[in-house]
């Protein structure tokens, strides 16, 4: 198996400047140290197109772009949708998780997480959970 | 017979109006007179009583539009919301300068811990890493405080509303809204913890779909 390429570009989207702040610092415990940073889908969106990133992880509840917009966005560029994409946000319901499943979420993680379960689903995701 | 009734029917309006004092005397005439002009020939006693009734009735909603027109709304949407959104909004600032505050040292004590190995490193490391896990809960009371602001809102339209139908006849804003778009009823912020899915929750029902 591989190792994960701890070295790649990781995007973190969120609109509380906290919660990019948590993340990247759990990110960086975790090795990951080359994270760019957006605070709304449109945003996000403009960084994937300009960059080269291995992997996504975003909040759902943004103005004026959803993180499901984005979701949807990133799935329907063809140079963007093999990007694996974690969502991470408070929104916990059967409704949510299934319509995040529907536009091709790689994983899901409910607010409020731990450091445990984040560094999970990043290897999972990246194929190796 | 006709007379007698007319004669009670007068006393008992008089005992409402004095009943009622604030309410509108003439808008109660009104009503009779109004009544009284699609009815032909004599009333019977039955049909006087009945008026009465009307009358007392058409008091009683007077005196009721009297009382919510002399409500002061007003203080409701220009002084008690604002004031409980800003408190809202502040306990939102203060947290996030304290969160803040807490993760600029948890940065530090990270800095520490890069400059250290073995078990020191690690406790130190272990340690921030729940203060960074444990920093989230602003996020999360930021989203539940949002929700509460909208619900302060949404009772100061309905305040408005039922004012503007019963009260003094201002215009209010329909308190219902509708047509929501398909996305805005999934964004719905932290589920109450009794009823909310977990993370083990959310792992399960994603493996329902493999």
């Amino acid at each position: 198996m591989m190792p994960i390429d701890k070295a790649m570009n990781v995007l973190i989207v969120d609109d509380y400047k906290t919660m990019l702040r948590i993340i990247r610092n759990l990110l960086k415990q975790i090795e990951f140290n080359n994270v760019a940073e957006a605070s709304d889908g449109a945003e996000a969106l403009t960084k994937l197109r300009g960059g080269n990133f291995g992997l996504v992880i975003s909040d759902w509840n943004m103005v004026p772009m959803t993180g499901l917009q984005l979701l949807q966005e990133v799935r329907a560029d063809a140079n963007l949708k093999s990007t694996p994409f974690i969502m991470i946000t408070a929104e916990s319901k059967v409704e949510n998780v299934v319509a995040a499943k529907q536009a091709g979420v790689s994983n899901y993680i409910v607010k409020p997480f731990n450091a445990e379960t984040l560094r999970d689903k990043i290897e999972k995701v990246l194929g190796h959970g | 017979m006709a007379e007698q009734d007319g004669g009670r029917l007068t006393e008992r309006l008089a005992a409402i109006r004095a009943r009622h004092p604030g309410a509108e005397p003439e808008m109660v005439a009104d009503v009779v007179h109004a009544v009284l002009a699609t009815m032909s020939g004599d009333l019977s006693a039955q049909e006087t009583s009945l008026l009465a009734e009307v009358a007392a009735l058409g008091l009683t909603i007077a005196c009721a539009k009297a009382e919510i027109a002399a409500l002061r709304f007003d203080d409701i949407t220009d002084s008690h919301i604002p004031f409980a959104t800003d408190e809202l909004d502040a306990i939102v600032e203060h947290t996030a300068t304290a969160t803040n505050a807490i993760l600029t040292c948890c940065e530090m004590l990270d800095d520490v811990a890069g400059g250290l190995s073995g078990e020191p490193a690690a406790k130190l490391r272990d340690a921030t890493t729940r203060i960074y896990e444990a920093c989230s809960f602003q996020d999360i009371t930021g989203q539940r405080i949002t929700k509460v602001i909208a619900t302060l809102k949404t009772i100061e339209a309905k305040v408005a509303y039922i004012v503007a139908t019963f009260g003094n006849g201002a215009t209010g804003e329909d308190a219902e809204r509708t047509g929501e778009a398909s996305e805005a009823a999934l964004l719905n912020g932290p589920q109450h913890p009794a009823v909310a899915m977990d993370q083990s929750d959310i792992d399960r029902l994603l493996a329902s779909f493999e």
